[in-house]
């Protein structure tokens, strides 16, 4: 098998695929390269992981091979190589949301969905991670379900977070293709929006 | 007279819908640009050498001065590339900055496109903050719908398209020319330098790297003049910066204000520490930076005064820890941090973190020597500055100055058989500890 020959995908996923890799390519004139890791993105967006075929499809679309595409894709964290649970629950356990609490969070989550880290629940619904700084230190303790940020977390707020999860509560959080974005996905303002965040630079 | 509040980069957080492009511009968004393209760029140029602005990004150094290394034009492609790959633990301004108000940074992105002779500048984003990402794409498009960018720049017949590219987690990338190598769809490793991003950065060509807060800072100096920046802030540290308080204090948050300002002073705005509790260690910028602790109350926190105590300004992420926080723990926890995004180019990084950590781990699980105590300084001495890059040297730093000022509290878990501390008492809950091994 050679990147030149295997065709990974086909159908109307393959339509759709080659569609959104055109757009990508699009953004980086002369210089498809560029255009890996959103690749990347996309086909993990496809796949819940970065698949084989999905290795198998860049590698075909940027021309190189797939070892050039392996060793790309395995230096990133967000990468994945074997599927993820419905929902990627990342509990942040570096310093300063560890010490607030995310360690007794990680630990409540661990013990109650009988899990460790990058371990995935029997049906296929949660995968818990300790995942390093992301950037939110002044709402520590913080959690992310699928890269959806949630503030100031306690052992009781996630538990109840996951178990609504599990019970099919859709409204929390978007489902694991909203892993980075799809180019023909309209640009929105993201969910985000619906946080209600302080504004400390009004409280001095 | 105590130092107040300067909210410039900050200062349309709290409006209604504040990243929408009709927002920035009710509140005069998008006229320095228009001031910035009726002056020589060369003059753009000069108003923020003038300004003294310096990268807000770590490393403090003149951005003015950055932009004018990029040699000659010669026809070819020069470009602009900004650091939004915010990921030093503790840092926690650009993201929030990028979610509020989009458009500021779009607007320093043109204008210092437009100073650097940019036709084509990139938004290197971390790939985990997926909210900001379509912020940003959103905003781009909004900006290209209104004529700001193109083909036609505001009428001007400068052309600039601005690409905003996502990583996938990966610290390192935050190093600009690691960023350089995974925005050209390769590892994010770091390039030997000599030479650098000015002279052979993206895709081999004349490059500026800069922060986000940096590029955002643009705009105000174009609009207000150096003066007006100067005016703010210390002579050598001019301006103002966003600082990021984090941990055990009442009221975390980003509080901007000029450089120089005191963590006496930004703990008064921020209601103290958290009530009951008394500071025992800090780090002025990042974990990156030598810790600090309440005999540093009084430091200003510029770039000179920080250097001058032992440590550095680096992005103004203060992590603030109280009496019940045990070091040891804290600065574990950095190493495993270190230990996970070390790139593996080089072996002083690659090798020392990895056994540092576990040193660490020894040490709270109780199991540690005396003798770890001084092979964490020798391998700290082997990491900085034989290391490829500043993520080495960045891992030393909490160790050498935790060693420094807590080395009781190190000895402690030697004799004592671990660690002394009760975590329940550091969280901001309540909580049965499970005894489960973090490893």
């Amino acid at each position: 098998m050679t990147a030149r020959t295997y065709e990974p995908y086909e159908g109307a996923k393959l339509e759709r695929l080659e569609a959104d890799a055109a757009a990508i390519l699009a953004r980086y004139p002369e210089h498809p390269r560029s255009g890996l890791l959103p690749l990347l993105h996309l086909v993990q967006s496809e796949d819940g992981f970065v698949s084989p075929d999905g290795i198998a499809f860049c590698a075909r679309v940027l021309g190189l091979t797939t070892a050039e595409v392996s060793a790309v894709a395995t230096f990133y964290t967000q990468f994945k190589r074997k599927p993820n649970g419905t929902y990627t629950v990342g509990v942040c356990t570096n310093t300063l949301c560890a010490i607030m609490g995310g360690d007794a969070i990680f630990d409540e989550l661990a013990e109650h969905l009988g899990i460790g880290h990058d371990e995935t629940t029997p049906d296929g619904a949660i995968t818990l991670e300790r995942i390093e700084c992301n950037a939110a230190c002044d709402y520590a303790p913080v959690m992310m379900v699928n890269w959806e940020f949630f503030d100031e977390q306690t052992p009781d707020s996630a538990r109840d977070v996951v178990d609504r999860l599990r019970a099919g509560d859709t409204g929390l959080a978007a489902g694991r293709d909203s892993s980075v974005d799809t180019p023909t996905q309209p640009p929105s303002g993201g969910t985000a929006d619906t946080k209600t965040r302080r504004k400390p630079s009004e409280e001095a | 007279m105590a130092t107040t509040l300067t909210p410039v980069l900050t200062d349309r957080w709290d409006a209604s819908r504040s990243w929408t492009l009709d927002a920035y511009r009710k509140a005069g968004g998008y006229s320095a640009l228009r001031t910035a393209l009726a002056m020589d760029p060369a003059d753009v140029l000069a108003a923020v050498k003038d300004s003294g602005l310096r990268g807000r990004g770590g490393a403090g150094f003149p951005t003015g001065m950055k932009w004018g290394f990029l040699p000659p034009p010669d026809g070819g492609p020069r470009y602009l590339v900004v650091n939004a790959d915010e990921s030093e633990p503790g840092t926690c301004k650009d993201i929030p900055l990028m979610m509020a108000d989009p458009h500021l940074l779009i607007e320093g992105a043109i204008i210092t496109s437009y100073a650097i002779g940019c036709h084509h500048a990139f938004i290197y984003l971390r790939g985990e903050v997926v909210h900001v990402y379509r912020r940003l794409l959103a905003a781009v498009a909004e900006a290209r719908e209104a004529g700001l960018l193109g083909p036609d720049v505001a009428g001007s017949g400068y052309d600039l398209e601005i690409t905003v590219h996502a990583g996938a987690g990966a610290y390192i990338c935050g190093e600009e020319t690691a960023l350089l190598d995974s925005l050209e769809g390769r590892r994010g490793q770091p390039r030997l330098k000599p030479p650098f991003p000015a002279v052979a950065g993206l895709y081999g060509r004349p490059t500026v790297v800069n922060n986000v807060e940096t590029i955002a800072s643009v705009p105000s100096v174009v609009a207000n003049g150096a003066d007006w920046f100067r005016s703010m802030g210390t002579e050598r540290s001019s301006g103002f910066g966003i600082f990021s308080l984090s941990g055990h204090v009442t009221r975390p948050g980003q509080y901007e204000a000029p450089l120089g300002i005191t963590l006496r002073e930004l703990l008064d705005m921020a209601g103290g520490i958290r009530e009951g509790h008394e500071l025992k260690f800090w780090t002025p910028g990042g974990s990156s930076t030598p810790l600090f602790t309440a005999e540093h109350l009084d430091v200003p926190l510029d770039y000179e005064s920080v250097g001058a105590a032992g440590s550095m300004l680096g992005t103004r992420a203060l992590q603030i820890f109280d009496e019940t926080t045990c070091v040891v723990r804290a600065v574990s926890r950095w190493i495993d941090f270190y230990a996970h995004e070390s790139c593996g180019k080089c072996t002083p990084c690659r090798e020392g973190t990895y056994w540092m950590k576990l040193i660490y781990h020894r040490l709270e699980a109780g199991e540690g020597t005396q003798e770890d105590l001084a092979t964490l300084l020798d391998v700290c001495d082997n990491i900085l500055g034989r290391a490829f890059c500043a993520l080495g040297d960045g891992a030393t730093s909490p160790v050498t100055s935790s060693l420094k000022y807590f080395r009781d509290e190190y000895e402690a878990h030697v004799t004592g058989g671990g660690c002394p501390f009760d975590p329940v008492a550091a969280a901001r809950f309540a909580y049965t500890p499970k005894g489960l091994v973090h490893a």
